[in-house]
């Protein structure tokens, strides 16, 4: 039988064994009236053989076109050793490692997963992950608000220039715990958060939410942001692209003084393949004075009865599972095998790889806008500098515009109407290290052709 | 296992070490960004050779218990056999390289496999529809919780503040009541392991806003009054949540919609065996009855003339929204998906029966070892409850020492402590993919075990001994915080 091994004769001598007859008599506790009808809806079960096919056709008709889609999942190239390790069983089909000594691999590798995105934030503690970017952010503004203990508000300044569907989620997530999130506007010439346009007397704010780099690719001024904020007893949470921190100042060195409060962001650029939008992982960082208020799991390095370092899950007070009601969050299961991936990925790429992979980033992109404001009506829309994406008028509706590319097998970018119907007809676009010279040239031909 | 010290991946490192096999050499920087915004030093990341975190990552890997490599009767968590084809199929590069935001029309291929996935999800529950969105267990409970208050506030029905739970329930349950503004009350069990119907009706108001019920319930047994638990909450105004953990006992035998629960959760990872990947990813789907669908998390697949497309907050105005950036963990619906497909559907009741056979059978073998149960009146689900009670009391000896020991035995060990009212208790599911040999061979370690309980319980108290680590101080993780490497030390 498919995945199970019980011959004809075990069945029988455990049935003996337990004093049944037949397995069905093993469900008479079961009320009789709730006993199932068939299950039409189900196909039957096919053979390896067959599904393979099945799920191989399928897989088939999603074909691949020149992409120069980003806000919020980005290509990137991903190393073979990555996805070969990160599928091992012993890391597969592990769980949580609730038995410290049977699962110090998992534990080791969490340790050094913190420390790498400690490092690449500059931020004192990591936990071991969230779900993804948009649900670590709605943690980080409820973390924020037990954190704060100056606020008395709940009020949570959140700019305009956040990604949408985060913005999206966190409402989704946080809107039953009395908090209220107020949105920033934008400097529509900068497509930024201008410190000079922030109130002078905002009153009480229990946390500024600073993206780095923001939605529109745009680099934010985040010095004085965070200035600002910790001047009037906010905290700061950044949301930060992981790959741009090998190239821009992280947010733990932010502003004058001891930099964010609280970091989150989409793990995914590290090693975690597109895949129709997950599995990713949200990460989540913070100064270590905040560490208790901290959701999710964190590993922690300890001694053995015998004094030889080893890694356990700590902190475990905060968590549903012994504090249920009062719980930091009601996340258990977490993204564990993407950070996997992430820790392999980072330590293949090491700070030279890292920093060549986000800086080729930038260059593609700025290369790219450069060849497609050559076009006549294309321009850029803001003047900040940015990190790899970019925001580009179109002489035309931005839908047609993307159509009309995508018959000619290229996904010309993000469409921007939706979100921010003020800026006309204008797409957001990306051009990782993935895309060469040629490929840029391609997209600059369709977009003549499209555009004539 | 290898009882070595295997250094940090930043121990290996060396200044200058450069991988450049992924990178692209020789291109000309363009860098637009200013000074002031720029890195000043760079990250402290390891600079090791490809071989070297290779090496590395494998014996980590070796450190690990695994479905794998061990028989991992982790009692709730439901460790059964991952099959490869899972893996191999939802890596195929058209469904790797889709980027989320793509056009639906170049991912009819995995919008189709969604639709399909979300039809056999509705028949095996019983419910009206499905979302796939939710990204573990705890975010379907919060779905599901956001929806019932969602439904009462549409209602006006503002008055409604209290969630139910068992005591006996998952921590993920009140903890998810907290994140939906409810306060939590805790409904006790009685003598017989089910809900204590009278302490129900006690209880539930004008104020209850729902209950949160798995059943099978955490202590491994199907709460025969669930018909009668449901009009009580039902009457009273309240709505049903199901907590889905337990679904591998019943897949295929009882749908939840027939025993009155309007919404209800799924842990992908678990009945559908997609990884569990050292802590994650899961899935938590939900499912609603009609009075939630308007509800449901966005997006959801939709099908029309055209093909597959996503409903978003136009097709369901009253929606809760967005719980993830794109559609949840894409990657493990697909897992289940072919699961499902592997499985169909005489394989789903099939899990079921053998998942039970093989709890039963453990039970009945422990128990005439000697082990006393929690509920020995009771049928096992797919899991049972071993107390270890009387061995505290005898011997001095604790859930946490067998626990341990069973890890020198090659056997990983069961959830222990949980549900919590239940003294050291063993929660015990071997579930469907195990053979007899191995649950003969478990019932021999823990026969051996209280033996050596009963002979030299200082020597038990000392496991594990044949770990890569013996048993490791938990109290001094949490006092002298050690959360992260310190590079400076080391170079």
């Amino acid at each position: 039988m498919p995945f199970i091994p019980h011959t004809e004769n075990d069945t029988r001598t455990m049935l003996d064994t337990i004093g049944a007859d037949a397995i069905e008599d093993l469900f008479d506790e079961i009320p009789a009236g709730l006993r199932a009808r068939s299950l039409n809806e189900i196909p039957a079960g096919r053979n390896e053989m067959a599904v393979s096919r099945l799920v191989q056709t399928r897989a088939a008709q999603d074909t691949q076109a020149l992409s120069f889609l980003g806000a919020g999942a980005y290509e990137h190239h991903i190393p073979a050793a990555v996805w070969e390790l990160t599928t091992r069983g012993e890391f597969y089909t592990a769980y949580t490692p609730y038995q410290a000594e049977a699962s110090q691999g998992t534990l080791q590798l969490l340790y050094e997963f913190q420390t790498m995105m400690a490092e690449l934030t500059a931020m004192d503690v990591s936990n071991a992950s969230l779900y993804d970017g948009a649900s670590a952010l709605a943690e980080a503004v409820l973390m924020a608000v037990r954190a704060n203990r100056k606020s008395k508000s709940k009020r949570i300044l959140m700019p305009a220039t956040v990604h949408p569907t985060y913005r999206s989620v966190v409402n989704t997530i946080v809107r039953h715990q009395g908090i209220q999130l107020e949105l920033v506007d934008y400097d529509t010439q900068g497509g930024h958060i201008d410190p000079a346009n922030l109130p002078a007397e905002p009153g009480d704010i229990a946390a500024l939410v600073i993206p780095q780099p923001n939605f529109f690719g745009t680099l934010e001024d985040v010095d004085t942001l965070t200035d600002w904020a910790q001047s009037h007893g906010a905290l700061v949470i950044g949301v930060v692209n992981p790959t741009a921190m090998a190239l821009i100042a992280p947010p733990g060195e932010w502003g004058n003084g001891a930099g964010a409060d609280i970091v989150c962001g989409e793990g995914q650029p590290l090693g975690a393949p597109l895949s129709s939008g997950g599995p990713y992982f949200g990460f989540m960082c913070c100064a270590q004075k905040h560490v208790r208020q901290m959701p999710g799991r964190i590993i922690g390095r300890t001694t053995d009865l015998e004094g030889k370092t080893g890694y356990v899950l700590t902190l475990q007070a905060r968590e549903q599972h012994i504090r249920r009601s009062k719980a930091t969050s009601n996340i258990c299961t977490n993204q564990g095998l993407l950070t996997t991936a992430a820790t392999i990925y980072l330590s293949l790429m090491g700070p030279e790889g890292l920093r060549q992979t986000a800086e080729h980033s930038h260059a593609n992109t700025q290369k790219l806008a450069k060849k497609l404001c050559m076009i006549d009506g294309v321009e850029k829309i803001f003047d900040r500098p940015c990190f790899h994406e970019t925001v580009l008028r179109l002489p035309k509706p931005a839908n047609e515009v993307l159509s009309a590319l995508d018959t000619q097998d290229v996904l010309g970018g993000f469409d921007l109407f939706q979100a921010y119907p003020e800026l006309g007809n204008a797409i957001l676009i990306c051009a990782t290290e993935t895309k060469t010279d040629d490929d840029l040239e391609q997209y600059a031909t369709a977009l003549r052709n499209v555009l004539a | 296992m290898h009882d070595t010290h295997t250094p940090l991946i930043f121990e290996h490192s060396r200044p200058g070490r450069v991988n450049n096999t992924h990178t692209q050499r020789n291109t000309a920087s363009v860098n637009t960004i200013p000074d002031t915004l720029l890195r000043k030093t760079p990250p402290r990341l390891p600079e090791v050779s490809e071989m070297d975190a290779v090496r590395h990552y494998t014996r980590l890997s070796q450190k690990n218990f695994s479905i794998d490599t061990h028989f991992y009767p982790l009692g709730s968590c439901t460790m059964k056999h991952n099959p490869r084809a899972c893996n191999t199929l939802a890596m195929l590069p058209g469904f790797l390289g889709r980027h989320p935001l793509s056009p639906e029309q170049h991912g009819q291929g995995y919008l189709s496999c969604m639709w399909d996935l979300q039809e056999i999800l509705k028949d095996v529950t019983g419910m009206t529809a499905v979302s796939l969105t939710p990204m573990a267990g705890a975010q379907g409970e919060f779905a599901g919780v956001a929806m019932i208050r969602a439904y009462h506030d549409a209602n006006n029905d503002t008055t409604r503040s209290e969630i139910l739970v068992p005591d006996a329930a998952h921590g993920t349950n009140p903890a998810t009541a907290t994140m939906c503004g409810y306060a939590t009350k805790e409904i006790p069990t009685d003598a017989n392991g089910d809900v204590d119907v009278d302490a129900l009706k006690a209880v539930v108001g004008p104020q209850t806003a729902g209950i949160m019920l798995t059943n099978p319930s955490t202590l491994g047994v199907f709460d025969r009054r669930i018909k009668e638990i449901a009009e009580i909450v039902h009457d009273a105004g309240g709505l049903l949540y199901y907590d889905g953990a337990n679904l591998n006992a019943i897949l295929g035998k009882v749908k939840p919609g027939d025993m009155g629960f309007d919404v209800i959760h799924m842990n992908l990872h678990k009945t559908f065996s997609t990884p569990h990947g050292g802590g994650g990813p899961g899935a938590g789907p939900v499912g609603v009855s009609e009075r939630l669908k308007p509800f449901m998390p966005i997006p959801v697949v939709g099908k029309n003339d055209d093909g597959y497309y996503w409903l978003t907050e136009k097709d369901l105005p009253q929606t809760i929204g967005r719980l993830s950036t794109f559609m949840g963990n894409a990657g493990v619906l697909l897992r289940a998906y072919i699961y499902a497909l592997l499985l169909g559907r005489e394989g789903m009741t099939r899990v079921a029966d053998y998942a039970t056979l093989n709890a039963n059978y453990l039970m009945a073998k422990l128990n005439q070892a000697g082990f006393d149960m929690a509920l020995p009146e009771r049928r096992a689900t797919h899991e049972f409850i071993l107390t270890l009670k009387r061995q505290a009391k005898e011997q001095g000896v604790t859930a946490m020492d067998f626990a341990k020991r069973l890890l020198d035995y090659g056997f990983h060990a069961p959830t222990t402590y949980f549900p919590l009212i239940v003294p050291e208790c063993l929660l015990i599911e071997p579930t469907e993919s195990e053979s007899k040999e191995t649950l003969d061979a478990f019932v021999e370690a823990m026969v051996a075990i209280q033996k050596e309980a009963e002979s030299d319980a200082e020597t038990l108290k000392g496991a594990p001994y044949t770990m890569p680590m013996r048993r490791l101080d938990d109290v001094k993780a949490a006092r002298e915080l050690d959360l992260r490497y310190k590079t400076d030390n080391n170079q």
